[in-house]
């Protein structure tokens, strides 16, 4: 099983250490709970080194990130972010990742980690136009420094302002010492903070002045199961779970990550899916009775007929209530409309709501 | 891990106490521990009985899902009445305030495993 360079930071620390896309990554520390609170209220630190990172360069850089991509990656400037997704040939995603511009000629795409090598090969496929590609996962560490009082607990590590950056935009700099760290105003979280990409030497430097220097902020480390909670409380997307090789991304509520003012894999398939309009959406679960939706199980209308399967459930920490994201034919789609998940043989009532879920 | 030797207990993580013919089911420190935090106990089968080895009942932390198996033939009587608004107490106190069901039964737990076998059993 792979590591990353703060494995034993975390065993030391106590993690629950658990398998996770062929890593050894720490699912909690303390408990879900606990960690997801941290998250919402002030400021946690995962280690997400797991991820990929891929740096594409070259004239055809852009060139190529138009062609795999579905979001239109013209609209980056430098130091912007963009959301977006690898569809495939047959009318689903391959990937949803990060494209970073760096610069005109120079961008990194943020993976799945067990997505890595399946889409490295999908994007050589479609390099014919000699762009440099590298893979510098093994190399990098991503910390997601994440809550609200993230911005405050790390500005004493950098002369970035990171009370001011926006959404979606990064600064490369100096951070805790070291050159040429990417700050990126982004997370999975919805609480605000940052992710932090830098050489895995620097790993445990950088791990303890994150530390140090958000300890008066109560800083924390947070384990994959609050990040599970916290990006499902927000209603996004899991790959692997909400969209895989077979959902389309209008299916997936990605329509607004799919710009077809430029043609990309299988955007001919896609706008005339888009004008005809989709048979199955992903939306958003609450539970009304007593239950909790998971990962595949059925949901159905008031009889008992297959309306479409759950793909992410939990009890969501914050509102303390049973939410969900699934998939339902589309007649059952319209918030507010009652449906019922099929939880050990009972049918438990439940309803469409638009995420993000709140209180 | 604290194991109480007056309780009996299962490979499956539950433990029981006997008292006459009636015995409380709970789970032990070491399954509520790997589980993480509790947040839901589902039992659907108050006023049955139900064999030794089947299921009794569910057990759901924030993660995953987990079958309640019963460690003895018994007539489940009743569910904590707490559980429902405080599913935390089977972290907090799992051999107290933390039980799960009641039951009544006529057999014996003696077969069951010694609080020195289980903690064998977990490696603690």
């Amino acid at each position: 099983m792979k590591t990353t360079a703060l494995t034993d930071k975390h065993i030391a620390l106590g993690a629950k250490m658990v398998p996770f896309a062929g890593y050894n990554m720490p699912v909690q520390y303390v408990g879900i709970n606990a960690e997801h609170d941290t998250v919402r209220k002030g400021v946690g630190v995962f280690d997400v080194s797991h991820m990929g990172e891929f740096i594409l360069k070259g004239e055809n850089a852009l060139a190529l990130i138009q062609q795999v991509t579905s979001n239109d990656a013209a609209k980056l400037h430098d130091g912007k972010v963009q959301y977006s997704c690898l569809p495939n040939e047959t009318g689903g995603i391959v990937d949803d990742l990060l494209v970073y511009r760096i610069d005109e000629k120079t961008y990194m795409l943020v993976v799945n980690a067990s997505n890595i090598e399946k889409d490295w090969n999908w994007i050589s496929k479609f390099n014919t136009h000699g762009v440099e590609m590298k893979d510098i996962s093994d190399r990098t560490t991503l910390l997601a420094i994440q809550g609200p009082k993230a911005a405050e607990a790390l500005q004493s590590l950098t002369d970035v302002d990171l009370g001011s950056m926006e959404y979606y935009t990064f600064k490369k700099g100096k951070f805790a010492g070291v050159d040429n760290v990417v700050i990126s105003a982004t997370g999975y979280t919805g609480a605000g903070g940052f992710e932090i990409y830098f050489d895995n030497e620097h790993a445990n430097e950088i791990w303890d002045k994150v530390f140090a220097a958000g300890e008066k902020f109560g800083i924390k480390p947070i384990g994959l199961g609050a990040r599970d909670t916290l990006r499902l409380e927000m209603g996004f997307c899991l790959y692997g779970n909400d969209i895989n090789d077979t959902t389309s991304p209008l299916e997936a509520g990605l329509g607004w990550i799919t710009k077809f003012t430029k043609d990309f894999t299988n955007s001919t398939a896609l706008k005339q899916q888009k004008a005809d309009g989709v048979a199955k959406k992903l939306v958003g679960l609450e539970m009304i009775d007593r239950g909790i939706p998971r990962h595949d199980y059925e949901i159905t209308d008031a009889d008992g007929n297959n309306i479409g399967k759950v793909t992410s459930g939990t009890q969501s920490p914050s509102l303390q209530k049973a939410i969900g994201m699934g998939y339902v034919k589309k007649e059952f789609s319209e918030e507010g409309t009652e449906v019922f998940v099929k939880i050990r043989e009972s049918l438990i009532k439940a309803k469409v709501v638009k995420p993000p879920f709140t209180a | 891990m604290n194991f109480p030797s007056e309780l009996k207990y299962t490979k499956d993580h539950e433990w029981i106490k006997v008292e006459g013919n009636q015995a409380t089911i709970g789970i032990t420190e070491f399954a509520q521990s790997e589980l993480g935090d509790i947040v839901y106990v589902d039992v659907d089968s108050v006023g049955k009985e139900v064999s030794e080895h089947s299921v009794f009942g569910t057990i759901e932390a924030v993660k995953t899902v987990s079958d309640l198996f019963m460690p003895v033939t018994g007539t489940v009587l009743e569910l904590n009445p707490k559980l429902n608004s405080e599913p935390e107490l089977v972290n907090k106190d799992p051999y107290g305030d933390g039980w799960i069901i009641k039951i009544s039964f006529n057999g014996s737990a003696d077969s069951l495993l010694s609080s020195e076998d289980y903690a064998a059993v977990v490696g603690h």
